[in-house]
């Protein structure tokens, strides 16, 4: 944690541009697939806010994506929202959402906070499923390439061309990058690593360890259900799926891999993982097995993932 | 059919699922009694079953009893040795960290759904009943079967009960619960307790699969509902209370059963599983259980 902020700055700059980059470079297969990773690593950033810097493994965090999916994807559907309203609503469902499991399960600890977050997040799947003549259950809603579009003054910016669908991703990424890096590295993130590493003694500082917990919590499910809003919005698709415990196992398995507690780690767990089931799936169909083998391996081998071991090891400064 | 009979249907289908379900939490709350270990993969172990119970009974020719018999008692044995395995390879190398076995058994889910997947196929496939008698009631007829069910997980149940508290093995194994470090410097194998602990829990998971296989069919995604419902009884029972683990089961399986009948099976999870959470939050040690440790 040591060194000013002007390497990690250049770091994720430089990460950013290279992004950028991509857009022009990539072939269109691996064009709409980066732009979807992109999306689900603000997810997983989300993910790890919470699990990576406060040390609160959640189970459940496919609800507050799925809050975001649906609080954007409802409106848009059946009130014919335009797509700035929509994002709007789908963060604020995902805030709000957060807020009140944050109040209820902040007042669990450990393995029963893993289970109640889990059984939230099972409701709210089963109410997906249950209220399915709105929601269309595992059949999903599919928003039209109209519903997608932004008209600013005379021009109309279509989010399902792939070029701007790509840059909108990358937009909302590194801001939420930058937010990370800022957050982690103000005195509050430092509150929330002092929580992590010994929260009785943080309290005994006279620190309020349950706002700052709570904070967390309502930051990362924000972040996440941002990344839902996002993803309906520029994919065109709401699924119960989606919100599935699958969707709560996916983060927890990217930032693991990535290195939790790392800022870059998401991303490049995230892009790991999904181009390692992408390119398995060609050979064979069951990707489940490389999940599974991959969090074992990882629990027992490499419990800092990717990065977490290389600031370890040769990189201290790595934010 | 009137509501008299109509809600006599929903209670009886409701003690068939308190009777699964009570034997498959059993298993859910040992483990975590005993190791702390939050098994995700107990479902899984369920499922295992009634695959392996579709496979040994499909091997066995002649009477549909014959099949099934040996299914009851071979398949609960290979899933237990499949649990010993990977509690040898994975969760003892952890140290039983509940966090670290969490994810562990996150990926046993995987892998062992993908396997089923793999060599068992997508299909749901039925097991022959060993008898297929009807009590005929005045109003309607019921299967024999189910009642035997009932029946079978009750001696099962019973059996539990007493080897926990009525042999040394269950001395052992409380003592283990209770305080592992003065249990093993009282020469109590500590390690070997716990991957027997684990095996125990898993088989009876699978023998509680065998039984409703006959009723449910086998299908690889067969495990989601039981460890739901399982996390469930378990927490409302409280833990390692084998009374508070019946009580819930018969508590779940019946308001499970009447609101299925009568509303729909969704609405009813949802209404269990929310239960379930708040009493997690507010009274963290269970409807039954004593102060947690």
């Amino acid at each position: 944690m040591s060194g000013g902020l002007a390497r990690p700055l250049a770091l994720h700059v430089a990460v950013i541009a290279l992004l950028l980059g991509l857009n022009v470079v990539l072939p269109d297969y691996h064009h709409g697939v980066m732009a979807r990773i992109l999306v689900l690593a603000i997810f997983a950033m989300g993910y790890n806010l919470l699990f990576g810097y406060v040390g609160l493994l959640s189970l459940g965090h496919a609800m507050f994506f799925a809050a975001g999916l649906y609080g954007a994807a409802l409106p848009v559907y059946h009130l014919g929202w335009g797509v700035p309203a929509a994002f709007g609503s789908g963060i604020a469902a995902g805030a709000v959402l957060a807020l009140a499991i944050g109040l209820l399960a902040l007042r669990t600890t450990g393995v029963a906070f893993m289970i109640v977050t889990m059984m939230f997040s099972q409701v709210l799947f089963l109410l997906i499923t249950y209220f399915s003549r709105w929601t269309r259950g595992d059949e999903g809603l599919v928003l039209s390439q109209q519903a997608r579009s932004i008209a600013i003054g005379g021009t109309v910016l279509d989010l399902t061309n792939p070029s701007n669908r790509y840059l909108a991703a990358l937009a909302l990424f590194s801001i939420v990058l930058l937010i990370t890096l800022a957050v982690v590295r103000s005195g509050h993130g430092r509150v929330l690593v002092a929580i992590r590493e010994n929260e009785e003694r943080t309290r005994m500082l006279g620190y309020n360890t349950f706002a700052s917990k709570l904070a967390a919590v309502v930051a990362s499910g924000t972040i996440c259900a941002a990344a839902g809003a996002a993803y309906v919005l520029l994919f065109g698709y709401a699924g119960s799926t989606l919100a599935s415990v699958q969707y709560s196992i996916l983060p927890l398995l990217w930032v693991l891999l990535g290195g939790a507690a790392t800022t870059l780690g998401p991303l490049v767990g995230t892009v790991l993982m999904y181009y390692m089931i992408d390119v398995a799936s060609g050979y064979t169909a069951a990707y489940m097995l490389i999940v599974g083998l991959m969090l074992i391996a990882l629990i027992l081998y490499f419990p800092k993932g990717i990065l977490g071991t290389l600031r370890s090891r040769w990189i201290g400064w790595l934010p | 059919m009137a509501f008299g009979p109509h809600l006599l249907l929903a209670t009886l289908e409701g003690l068939v699922t308190s009777a699964v379900l009570a034997l498959t939490a059993l298993g859910l709350s040992l483990v975590f009694g005993v190791m702390r270990v939050v098994n995700v993969a107990h479902g899984e172990f369920f499922m295992l079953g009634a695959v392996l119970a579709w496979w040994i009974a499909s091997l066995v020719s002649g009477h549909p009893a014959l099949g099934f018999l040996a299914a009851l008692v071979i398949a609960p044995v290979i899933v237990g040795a499949v649990a010993l395995v990977s509690e040898r390879l994975v969760l003892r190398r952890l140290n039983y960290n509940p966090e670290a076995t969490i994810v562990a058994t996150i990926g046993m889910l995987y892998i062992i759904q993908q396997a089923a997947l793999s060599f068992y196929g997508p299909e749901a496939r039925p097991v022959a009943a060993p008898f297929t008698y009807r009590v005929s009631l005045p109003w309607f007829g019921y299967s024999g079967y189910k009642l035997a069910v009932i029946a079978a997980s009750i001696v099962l149940l019973v059996a539990t009960w007493f080897v926990l508290t009525r042999t040394r093995i269950g001395i052992v194994m409380r003592a283990t619960q209770y305080d592992p470090e003065t249990a093993q410097a009282f020469g109590i194998p500590v390690d070997r307790v716990y991957a027997g602990v684990f095996a125990l829990g898993a088989m009876l998971a699978a023998v509680a699969a065998v039984l409703i296989v006959p009723i449910n069919q086998a299908h690889y995604l067969m495990g989601r509902d039981p460890l739901l419902l399982s996390f469930i009884v378990v927490i409302i029972g409280g833990l390692g209370s084998l009374r508070g683990t019946v009580v819930a089961a018969l508590l779940i399986g019946l308001s499970d059963g009447v609101i299925s009948v009568f509303f729909s099976p969704t609405l009813a999870k949802i209404i269990a599983t929310l239960a379930v959470a708040l009493v997690l939050v507010f009274r963290p040690q269970g409807l039954f259980g004593t102060t947690a440790r």
